[in-house]
C-alpha cells in the first residue's frame, strides 16, 4: 500500500482531493445553516420560548428561508464608503474561516483501490501555525470592514475586534504551545496520532491520552480565548447591539451581510474542530472516525450557545483585564510547568 | 464566580428540558380569558328590544368620551336609546360604563380580537353591539 501522491498518480490525487473538499466544503456549509437554527431553537428554549415554529416541521426550513430573504434583499453601498474595500471586507473574514477546516484529520486512512487516502485535505507539518495565521488573517476583514463602512460605529466595532482578537489570539496561541511541547509535532496528524498512545501516567492508564486530562488549564484557556477570538458571547465587543448598533457590520445588507454571518458561525465550527483535535483526541473514539469529531464539534457548538444564553456580556476594560493579567500570565505558568515536567520527568 | 458560573449555566439548561416552553402558539392555540376580562361591549337584549333606558350615565361616566347616546320614546312611552356608538379607537376598556348602568344593560365580553382594516370599522353601533 502506497500513499495516493500528486507526483505518482495526478488524476486519481486530484480527484480525491476534489472530493475531499466538495465533502468538507458542504458539510461546513450545511452545519453553518442549521447552526443557526439550532442557535435559535436552543436559545429560544432556555429563555423559555419555542424559536423559530412556523417554517417546515418546528421551523426547520428557516435557515432556507432565511438565506433566500438575504439573497432578494436590496445590497446597498453607502456613498461615502470606500467601495472596493467595502466589498472586498466580508470575502475576506469567510475565506480564512473556512480555509483553517484544510487541515483538520476528520478520519483515520483509508485505502481505496490499493492506494492509502488520509482523511484530511492537507496535512501541513506546520498545521497549528497555518490556523493560527488564518485566525490573525480573519482581523483584517472585520477592521477593514469598519473601516470601509465609513460610519463611527463600524469604526468602533472594527477597533474593538482588533484590540481584543490581538490580545486573545497571544493567550490561545501560548495555551496551546503545552500541548505541542506534549506532542512534539505541530501537524494537527501527528497531535491526533500523539493523543492515541497510552497516558503517561501507569495509574491513569484507563483513560485516553487525551491533552485535555494532561492540559486542563491550557484547554480552559483555549475555549475561552477562542471564544473571544470568534467575537462569540460574552466577548462580542465588537457588534455589541447596546452600544454599536451592530458594531463593523452597520452598514452591511443583503449577501454581504449573510457572508458576516456565515463567517461567524464557521469560525465557530473552526474553533470546534481545534479544540477537539488539539484536546480531544480528535477523530479518536468509539465510531467510525467522522461521527467522532462531528459528535465532539457539535458539543463544543452546543457549549457555545449555551454559554451566548446563560452568560452577560463583558465590559471592556474586564475584557482587556482578563486577557491580558488573567490569561496570559496563566498560560505562561502553563508552559513553565509542561516545560519543567517534560524536561525533568 | 465558578459557583455562579454553574449556577447560572444549570439554570438555562434546565429551562432547555421539554415542558418549560410559556409560549402559546397564538392563532392555533388560545388562552382561556378571565372571566371578569374587559374586551369587546355587548348590550343586553331583552325581550323585544335592548335593555338600556337611554339614562346617559355611561357616555357622563366614560373616561374617554367614546360613548354616545341619543334617547327617544318609543309609542308605548319608554325611553330607549335611538342611537349607541362606542368608538372603540377611543375606548381604554376601564369598565366604568357596565359599573354606571343602573339597569345592566352593558356588559364586556372576553373578544379580545378587534383588529380591523378601516376606521369605519372600530365604532361600534347599537346593532353591532346587541350580537
Amino acid at each position: 500500500m502506497e500513499m495516493l501522491s500528486l507526483s505518482d498518480q495526478p488524476l486519481w490525487f486530484l480527484v480525491a482531493m476534489l472530493v475531499k473538499i466538495l465533502a468538507v466544503f458542504v458539510v461546513v456549509l450545511l452545519i453553518v445553516a442549521y447552526t443557526t437554527w439550532v442557535e435559535r431553537k436552543v436559545i429560544g428554549h432556555m429563555q423559555t420560548r419555542l424559536g423559530p415554529m412556523e417554517t417546515g416541521w418546528h421551523g426547520l426550513l428557516q435557515p432556507i428561508a432565511d438565506g433566500l430573504k438575504l439573497f432578494f434583499k436590496e445590497d446597498i453601498i453607502p456613498s461615502e464608503a470606500s467601495k472596493v474595500s467595502f466589498i472586498l471586507a466580508p470575502m475576506m473574514i469567510l475565506v480564512p474561516a473556512f480555509i483553517t477546516v484544510a487541515v483538520i484529520p476528520f478520519g483515520p486512512d483509508i485505502s481505496v483501490g490499493g492506494y492509502v487516502i488520509p482523511l484530511q485535505i492537507t496535512d501541513l507539518n506546520v498545521g497549528m501555525l497555518y490556523i493560527l495565521a488564518m485566525a490573525g488573517l480573519g482581523v483584517y476583514g472585520i477592521v477593514l470592514a469598519g473601516w470601509a463602512s465609513n460610519s463611527k460605529y463600524s469604526l468602533l466595532g472594527g477597533l474593538r475586534s482588533s484590540a481584543q482578537m490581538v490580545s486573545y489570539e497571544l493567550a490561545a496561541g501560548l495555551a496551546i504551545v503545552a500541548v505541542f511541547m506534549l506532542s512534539e509535532t505541530l501537524s494537527l496528524k501527528g497531535i491526533v496520532a500523539a493523543q492515541m498512545q497510552e497516558f503517561p501516567i501507569a495509574a491513569l492508564s484507563f483513560l485516553p491520552n487525551w491533552y485535555i486530562f494532561s492540559q486542563p488549564l491550557a484547554f480552559c484557556l483555549f475555549v475561552i480565548c477562542g471564544m473571544a477570538e470568534i467575537n462569540r458571547t460574552p466577548f462580542d465587543l465588537p457588534e455589541a447591539e447596546t452600544e454599536l448598533v451592530s458594531g463593523f457590520c452597520t452598514e452591511y445588507s443583503s449577501m454581504k451581510y449573510a457572508l458576516f454571518f456565515m463567517a461567524e458561525y464557521a469560525n465557530m465550527v473552526v474553533i470546534a474542530a481545534i479544540a477537539a483535535t488539539l484536546f480531544l483526541g480528535g477523530w479518536a473514539g468509539p465510531f467510525p472516525g467522522v461521527i467522532n469529531i462531528l459528535i465532539k464539534i457539535f458539543g463544543f457548538m452546543f457549549f457555545f450557545i449555551w454559554i451566548r444564553a446563560t452568560v452577560p456580556r463583558v465590559r471592556y476594560d474586564q475584557l482587556m483585564y482578563m486577557g491580558w493579567k488573567i490569561f496570559l500570565p496563566l498560560a505562561l505558568a502553563n508552559i513553565v510547568i509542561t516545560g519543567a515536567v517534560v524536561v525533568f520527568w | 464566580m465558578l459557583k455562579e458560573f454553574i449556577k447560572g449555566l444549570s439554570i438555562t439548561f434546565k429551562h432547555l428540558l421539554p415542558g418549560h416552553s410559556t409560549t402559546v402558539q397564538y392563532p392555533k392555540q388560545r388562552l382561556q380569558t378571565a372571566e371578569r376580562f374587559r374586551g369587546l361591549h355587548r348590550l343586553v337584549p331583552a325581550h323585544d328590544r335592548e335593555k338600556c333606558v337611554a339614562c346617559y350615565l355611561c357616555p357622563t361616566v366614560c373616561p374617554a368620551k367614546c360613548i354616545t347616546v341619543e334617547s327617544a320614546e318609543n309609542d308605548k312611552g319608554d325611553k330607549y336609546p335611538k342611537v349607541y356608538k362606542i368608538d372603540l379607537l377611543r375606548c381604554i376598556f376601564c369598565g366604568y360604563c357596565v359599573e354606571a348602568c343602573p339597569v345592566e344593560a352593558i356588559e364586556m365580553t372576553g373578544n379580545y380580537e378587534l383588529a380591523n382594516f378601516k376606521r369605519d370599522d372600530f365604532t361600534f353601533t347599537k346593532e353591532r353591539l346587541l350580537k
